[in-house]
């Protein structure tokens, strides 16, 4: 029987356009305005993300100057902190944002298979978001038990929240997971069932196997962090004793009997790190998209790119807890975590070494795209190396819970990340928006960001060998510590004051980009995916017009010898790419 | 974490072993007309969405359960564990989850086959034995709080609680869908091969939590 892509069955029914302003901007089906409801939810979210850390580095620079930061607003300020930018920022942006808008552009479809589920997707994700801000607000405020709510203080007396902002937090977590997965049933399943004639998995664009992999990694691992958040919500509301051990509160005893804190610990790390990948999987595969495009050439080990993404995919089920080397673990245990864990450097570093392979002779533009995903290369070498080190036992015992950790996960899966979600922002925002945005102001705002964040998290790799502990409220009186530790510190919030401060020049270039930008061109970039072949510029509801795309080649036919344009788009068939006069000639 | 981690070992197992399949000896960056290589599409014909995205739910589902089953395995081993003796009535409800299982597979296979007649009486008495389990598990509650039995008594009671509860919270999901189902067998408005295909994907979920309740009764009865 021949292959019918499922997206080639064009039900009347299913894709009939929205009419109202209603149907067509708030209750959406439409995968492009679902994910810019995603981006700008999360963008919104991880704002306040961003305040909080201003506020934490405003402590740390210059302790005990200001008024409104005491020892519990810091605990929740870092606590929120945290979640936000990990699950609430970058995993919303990566696969609700990025992920809705990609899958079915570049596979080739009219939507997702499942529209309706990916609206409810959104909007149970908004309830988690609203939930989550909401703890701002209850008596208590949010909870302060940092991002990876240990228990027992998580939920004992003493630390911050415990009344009812531990309860809104897990609470917001669970429905976070199940909006996640109403999303992911539909990236996996379209991924695998609507793409266009002709697009085999193996000439997907890479962001798509990136969003494809990390999709199945959230499937498969969220279901952790659902099972220790339920857990733990009963320890705090039904006194059970999960993971609360026989334990004496403020003199009292609180009733809870011979629990085990190490197993929540196993449970939040077999989430917390395949989470680490979820977000990083596709950045992989969108730098890869933005190096090939903005270098015109092919990606370099295009099938060894892929097979790295799904290896990386599935060892990081196996290394979580390379995280609780401190905890205390049989040396067994701690041989076999870091033997995994530096196991993973290998496909990494493949990727890393086939970037730049992509790169190297490569007719490089330095477009704003571009200058992001090499400045992601850069950050993500940097950060991948300080992982090598804490992930041998014996290196990352003293280093444990100092600032070269804090460095560490911030250059890996911090800045790495959210240089991808910028370019690849100012990469796809004229197929978003139909405009073009400042150039200028772009090349500024990177190299604002780029120069501001090496300068708060090199510094901080300093610190952490100094021994300056993370988490600490202010460092009192130590000796170990010198004086110019100080110094650092308060020279590293003025670079975080600054860096927040630059992101103001990207609003302003959006904004911009809306009210005044010139109209793009349908494929600026001359890229040759098919997000960028849409016969509407942006694509309109359905996508492709009243025929769908055909897919003839892989996503990589740049500067292909003989051929007149230095691309080739996917829907060019075999024999119709326009060739150059000499090759011409010559048949 | 054994547990967990074998569970999803097999899984990321048979999904790398078909994805190799699709990536293994290809040549990607050779440009060939679409007739050559639409073949090599997506699973099956891509009239198997359904199927998928429910086939993707059960892995989740299965990570989920697989992983409260390795804490279950980790906490038992602390000082403090009492093992509890399951209330008789579970055996009956056991039962009668069987046998909505096997109700739906009869419906089911009047539906392939085309016995329309069937498609009634067999969703109704599915309904009326999956209910009865759902309600015989909340009277088996209800018991064990009567005997003193509460939540807190012990972490073995914690975990009987949470595991029975999550899976009758996945058997109420279910209940949805087969309740959708049964509304337009009866209102007459369903369509011949919408409704075949719903209760196949339906029989599919029943099976599925049948086999997950069999696996969790026999670890609590053992344990």
């Amino acid at each position: 029987m021949s292959y019918v892509a499922i997206a080639d069955r064009d039900h009347e029914e299913e894709h009939h356009d929205p009419q109202t302003f209603i149907t067509k901007y708030i209750w959406s089906q439409d995968h492009k305005v679902i994910a810019i409801q995603y981006g700008i939810t999360a963008i919104f979210v991880g704002l306040i993300a961003l305040g909080l850390s201003a506020m934490m580095r405003l402590q740390l620079g210059f302790p005990n100057q200001f008024s409104f930061i005491n020892p519990e607003n810091y605990y929740q300020f870092i606590t929120m902190h945290g979640m936000i930018m990990v699950i609430y920022l970058l995993t919303a942006l990566f696969l609700g944002g990025f992920g809705n808008y990609l899958i079915p552009l570049m596979c080739g479809s009219r939507d997702m298979v499942f529209p309706f589920l990916n609206m409810l997707s959104y909007w149970v994700y908004l309830l988690s978001v609203i939930i989550l801000v909401a703890s701002f607000f209850v008596p208590g405020g949010s909870t302060g038990a940092g991002w990876t709510l240990y228990p027992p203080q998580a939920i004992m007396q003493g630390t911050p929240g415990t009344d009812w902002g531990i309860l809104l937090m897990l609470a917001s977590l669970g429905v976070f997971i199940i909006a996640f997965t109403m999303g992911g049933l539909n990236y996996v399943t379209t991924v695998l069932q609507a793409r266009c004639r002709g697009m085999t998995l193996m000439r997907m664009p890479l962001s798509v196997w990136g969003i494809f992999i990390a999709t199945i990694l959230g499937l498969l691992a969220f279901p952790a962090l659902l099972v220790s958040a339920i857990m733990m919500l009963f320890d705090k509301t039904l006194m059970t004793s999960f993971f609360m051990p026989a334990i004496s509160s403020m003199g009292a005893d609180p009733g809870y009997t011979g629990g085990s804190p190490i197993l929540f610990q196993h449970l939040f790390w077999f989430f917390g790190h395949p989470e680490v990948y979820i977000v990083a999987l596709p950045a992989f595969g969108i730098v890869s998209d933005l190096l090939s495009t903005h270098a015109r050439k092919n990606i370099f080990g295009y099938r060894m790119m892929v097979w790295a993404i799904i290896a990386i995919g599935g060892l990081s089920f196996i290394v979580w807890a390379h995280h609780m080397y401190v905890s205390g673990m049989n040396p067994y245990f701690g041989f076999f975590f870091a033997t995994t864990t530096l196991i993973i450097a290998v496909p990494t570093a493949i990727k890393v070494y086939n970037w730049v392979l992509t790169l190297w002779e490569g007719n490089i533009h330095l477009r704003v795209p571009m200058l992001f995903a090499i400045g992601f290369v850069f950050t993500f070498i940097h950060g991948g190396l300080t992982g090598l080190f804490l992930g041998n036992v014996t290196i990352d015992l003293p280093l444990s819970d100092t600032y070269f950790v804090v460095a560490h996960f911030h250059m890996v899966m911090g800045v790495s990340p959210v240089l991808v979600v910028f370019g690849a922002i100012y990469h796809w925002w004229p197929k978003i928006s139909g405009k073009m945005y400042n150039e200028t102001l772009g090349k500024w705002h990177f190299w604002m960001t780029f120069l501001g964040t090496y300068s708060i998290y090199l510094p901080m790799h300093y610190l952490g060998f100094q021994g300056v502990p993370r988490r600490y409220f202010s460092m009192g009186n130590t000796e170990f510590m010198p004086a110019s530790a100080q110094d650092l510190n308060a020279f590293i919030t003025m670079s975080a004051l600054f860096v927040a401060a630059a992101q103001i020049l990207f609003f302003v270039n959006i904004i911009w980009s809306l009210a005044r930008g010139p109209k793009s061109d349908p494929n600026p970039w001359d890229a040759t995916t098919l997000e960028w072949q849409t016969p509407d510029h942006p694509p309109k509801h359905g996508n492709w017009g009243h025929e769908l795309p055909e897919c003839h080649r892989w996503a990589y036919d740049y500067s292909v010898p003989g051929y007149e344009d230095d691309f080739i788009p996917q829907n060019v068939p075999a024999d119709k790419a326009p060739v150059g006069r000499e090759h011409g000639e010559e048949h | 974490m054994e547990i967990g981690l074998i569970t999803l070992a097999i899984m990321l197992a048979a999904l790398l072993g078909w994805l190799l399949k699709q990536s293994f000896n290809t040549q990607p960056w050779i440009a060939e007309e679409v007739s050559a290589t639409a073949h090599h599409g997506p699973l099956g014909d891509g009239s198997n969405t359904r199927l998928i995205a429910l086939m993707t739910l059960l892995a989740v589902v299965t990570s989920f359960f697989a992983l409260i089953l390795s804490a279950y395995a980790l906490r038992m081993e602390l000082g403090d564990w009492v093992p509890m003796t399951e209330p008789q009535l579970l055996w009956t409800n056991t039962v009668m989850l069987i046998f909505a299982s096997l109700a739906f597979q009869w419906t089911r296979n009047g539906a392939v086959k085309g016995q329309v007649s069937r498609l009634k009486p067999g969703l109704i008495v599915t309904g009326l034995l999956t209910t009865s389990f759902v309600i015989g598990q909340f009277v088996a509650w209800q018991q064990l709080q009567a005997g003193g039995q509460f939540i807190t008594n012990n972490p073995s009671n914690a975990f009987f609680y949470f595991l029975t509860g999550a899976h009758a919270v996945h058997i109420v999901g279910g209940m949805y869908v087969w309740a959708r189902a049964t509304a337009r067998v009866m209102l007459g408005t369903a369509e011949g091969t919408a409704i075949r295909r719903s209760i196949e994907l339906c029989t599919i979920y029943w099976h599925f939590l049948l086999l997950v309740w069999l696996i969790l009764f026999g670890l609590l009865l053992s344990t």
